[in-house]
């Protein structure tokens, strides 16, 4: 029984990262899913529509991995907030079953087209709601006794969790208006760039207002933060905020196809840093840390084994299949 | 009126689970009905196997696009309703479960966008062999997802440490001593529906007068298969039927509605069991045959229900009716079999209206067929979670409410309502339209744009 290796932190980075893959990935498609509701016409729907048609539903698959990863790997932090969340990952799921059944529907079931478009943009900006509001929760931490959630379904609801749900809207439209500066030209692209700068100032304002209020919500977090010398190893984190921010304010105003989207993904990477360096060792705030929460060495070992294989040729693929569809796409479904 | 959560959530993951097998019953077999197609029209070059193969190909893509979506929802009901499930049995199960899941997006990644866009971007053999993985790939899903669920039947390989399952062996683990029966039974019976809904869709064509050479094909070469394995299935079947009688021989009373342990046991055809008196109403019995079939000999014995004390045995009810569903429709596949040996012999398969009749109604029978027999093992295993050792009572998250589960439950009706019925509509139009209709169709397949071939061949010229 007693673990020779130490599985926790390679897990921690396994599902870290992936739980950052399905942020990044379905962010920016669940962002062009909201930002398709302000489509003039059918035809800029269905270039907006078939920018991610290709890559959708790989990206949703990393919520599947994540949430059984973290079954596997950190049981414990799965049957506490998973429970404590329960009405956002409802809203969450049945919104991106309507979104991705839009998919498909749109184009078969043509008599109700519009109920589908409407279908996937409202389930997009639900499921983006929905998930936003857990990350509030889930930096304010939990009502928990042993082993189990012992707070109310209701809990998840403060002012703090409407701010970051909000705060994500717009942020996952930032991911959406990159995407689509990248993937689209003309009329469209412009439209974007200009719900890009929207998003872009509305992100920046929201990833102030965290930082201020999460330190002043808990008294560690500050200390982290501001105590000598933490604030000296810390502040890279800030600064390259602050130029990943006005490098993609340059990148929206300028000729740049890319650059909003790197900068985009560069703005939640730091943000993702930022939480992690909060919450560190925490896995279920305020109560369990990730060894604590940690499957028996042998399960995790056993799945790793299989993992090391499988996710590096998940990963390739993936990274092909971005490629594959590269460059624009055009109303008519070819890309160009 | 006091709302439980506990029944409330057993019904929300009947329901989203019952909506969500209907989906593995028929793309599992599909997936290798079409590498069969590909590998036939790889061989003999014959190129209405392709076409048909074709036709499969597009509802298949709408089968397992419902089935990501209806699956996506399906592990976090292990946590928003079963928590403590969880936190007790994820260092067994959570491996398990995972692996199903890097296995589906393995395949899904790796092959599936080959098999729907690749036919021209790549060779033929290259063609076949992800039909082949594909294929490969549902299996693999349903080993990991049945290991799992007969861990919960047959526990075996584990300690108990404070209360939680931690793993000892993850051979005896996988391979519990149910599994291999619950596996084949399983997906030969997923081979089964597939096999009357291709019949079913053949028989439609015929009658309806078009595409006949391929719906004779279509026809011939799935009642060949089905020759096999619906005998096949029936033998499984009972070998499944011993397993339960020697690892949960409640489940096993439950089924057959015996109250009392006896020997040389009448087999029970119909009765309403009543739980409060102990009894049947209404029995109507044929001696000697439930010892026979259970035990294989005629005074063999069967254990009553009245062994076990009242909160461990399960619901009587459930089980037994639905076990006599699943095998009367199991005892009608296999007439519609030796029917159509008949009519293949006499020359008459194909231009006999009442049997394409008979066939058309046997696919929604099937997919029945599996509910009733899911319906069977699962609420015989209660009221555990664990066989014997878990129960389903404290199973759930102890913050959670009757009214809170009532509320999703609602919302998982409502959106499967609207969802099903339309995916079942956009099924049904690809069968109207019929397997001649593949290549002249809009530009967008299954939501996704033209092939990968004409982008690469575009993307050469432009850099833009």
């Amino acid at each position: 029984m007693t673990p020779v290796l130490d599985f926790v932190p390679i897990w921690t980075l396994i599902l870290g990262a992936g739980i950052f893959f399905y942020v990044l990935l379905d962010g920016f498609d669940l962002g062009v899913g909201m930002l398709y509701g302000l489509a003039p016409d059918v035809e800029t729907r269905n270039i907006v529509m078939n920018s991610i048609a290709p890559v959708w539903d790989g990206n949703e698959t990393w919520l599947v991995l994540g949430g059984v990863g973290l079954l596997a790997a950190f049981p414990l932090a799965f049957a506490i907030i998973i429970p404590a969340l329960y009405f956002p990952i409802l809203a969450m799921l049945l919104a991106l079953v309507f979104r991705g059944v839009a998919f498909e529907f749109r184009f078969r079931d043509s008599p109700h087209r519009s109920f589908w478009d409407h279908g996937f943009c409202y389930g997009s900006a639900i499921a983006t709601f929905a998930q936003g509001m857990m990350l509030g929760a889930f930096i304010q931490g939990f009502e928990v006794e042993g082993r189990h959630f012992t707070g109310s379904a209701l809990d998840f609801i403060t002012p703090f969790s409407l701010m970051t749900a909000i705060a994500l809207m717009f942020g996952y439209g930032l991911l959406g208006a990159g995407w689509l500066i990248l993937k689209t030209e003309g009329e469209i692209q412009a439209a974007a760039r200009r719900h890009g700068k929207v998003c872009l100032i509305a992100v920046l304002i929201a990833i102030a207002v965290v930082s201020i209020w999460t330190p002043l919500m808990n008294e560690d977090i500050a200390r982290r933060w501001f105590s000598w010398p933490n604030i000296a190893f810390l502040s890279p984190v800030p600064i390259a905020t602050a130029v990943s921010a006005f490098g993609t304010w340059r990148a929206l105003n300028g000729k740049s196809e890319a650059g909003s989207f790197i900068g985009a993904v560069l703005l939640f990477a730091l943000s993702y840093i930022g939480i992690a360096i909060s919450l560190w060792p925490m896995i279920v705030p305020y109560h369990y840390d990730l060894w604590e929460a940690a499957s028996s060495a042998r399960t995790q070992a056993f799945l790793l084994v299989g993992t090391l294989f499988l996710l590096p040729v998940i990963l390739v693929y993936t990274g092909w299949s971005y490629w594959v569809f590269r460059g624009k796409v055009r109303g008519d479904g070819g890309y160009h | 009126m006091e709302l439980d959560p506990v029944f409330l959530s057993r019904l929300q993951f009947a329901w989203v689970v019952a909506w969500h097998i209907l989906l593995p019953a028929f793309t599992v077999g599909l997936a290798s009905y079409i590498a069969v197609l590909e590998g036939i029209h790889l061989f003999t070059g014959r190129e209405i196997y392709l076409r048909i193969s074709m036709f499969w190909i597009k509802i298949f893509s709408v089968s397992f696009g419902m089935g990501v979506v209806s699956g996506v929802i399906m592990p976090f009901q292990f946590g928003t309703n079963w928590s403590r499930f969880s936190d007790a049995t994820a260092d067994i199960l959570g491996p398990l479960l995972a692996y199903e899941g890097l296995t589906a997006f393995f395949l899904e990644a790796a092959f599936l966008g080959v098999l729907l866009f690749g036919r021209k971007l790549v060779p033929p053999w290259a063609h076949f062999t992800a039909a082949l993985m594909v294929a490969l790939g549902t299996l693999f899903s349903s080993f990991w997802i049945l290991a799992a669920n007969s861990w919960m039947h047959t526990p075996a390989g584990y300690d108990i440490v404070e209360g939680r399952f931690v793993p000892r062996d993850w051979i005896e683990i996988i391979f519990n001593p149910s599994f291999p029966y619950r596996l084949a039974h399983t997906v030969t019976a997923f081979y089964v529906t597939t096999a009357f809904a291709v019949v079913a869709v053949a028989a439609w064509l015929l009658r309806s007068g078009r595409f006949a050479a391929e719906a004779r094909i279509m026809m011939s070469m799935t009642l060949w298969l089905l020759s096999l394995l619906v005998p096949l299935q029936i033998l499984i079947g009972d070998f499944h039927g011993l397993n339960t009688r020697d690892h949960q021989p409640a489940k096993l009373a439950a089924i057959e509605a015996r109250w009392e342990t006896a020997r040389s046991v009448p087999l029970t055809l119909f009765a309403i069991p009543d739980e409060a008196s102990e009894t049947n109403r209404f029995e109507v019995d044929v001696p000697y045959l439930a010892s026979l079939i259970v035990t294989h000999s005629w005074d063999g014995e069967i254990k009553g229900l009245k062994d076990w004390p009242r909160e461990d045995r399960p619901p009587v009810a459930i089980p037994f009716f639905a076990f006599r569903i699943m095998v009367g429709i199991g005892l009608l596949m296999l007439a519609v079999v030796i029917v159509s040996w008949w009519l293949r012999f006499r020359g008459r398969l194909f231009d006999t209206a009442w049997f394409q009749r008979a066939c058309f109604l046997m696919a929604p029978l099937s997919f029945i067929a599996v509910l009733a027999g899911w319906t069977t093992t699962e609420v015989g295993r209660q009221p555990w979670t664990i066989y014997g050792l878990m129960r389903t009572a404290d199973s759930v998250p102890p913050s959670l409410s009757g009214a809170e589960v009532l509320i999703s439950l609602l919302g998982y009706v409502v959106v499967y309502l609207i969802i099903f019925p339309a995916g079942v509509m956009v099924m049904a139009n690809f069968v109207r339209k019929g397997p001649d209709s593949i290549e002249s169709d809009s530009p967008i397949e299954s939501g996704r744009p033209e092939r990968p071939t004409r982008i690469q061949i575009q993307s050469e010229g432009e850099s833009s």
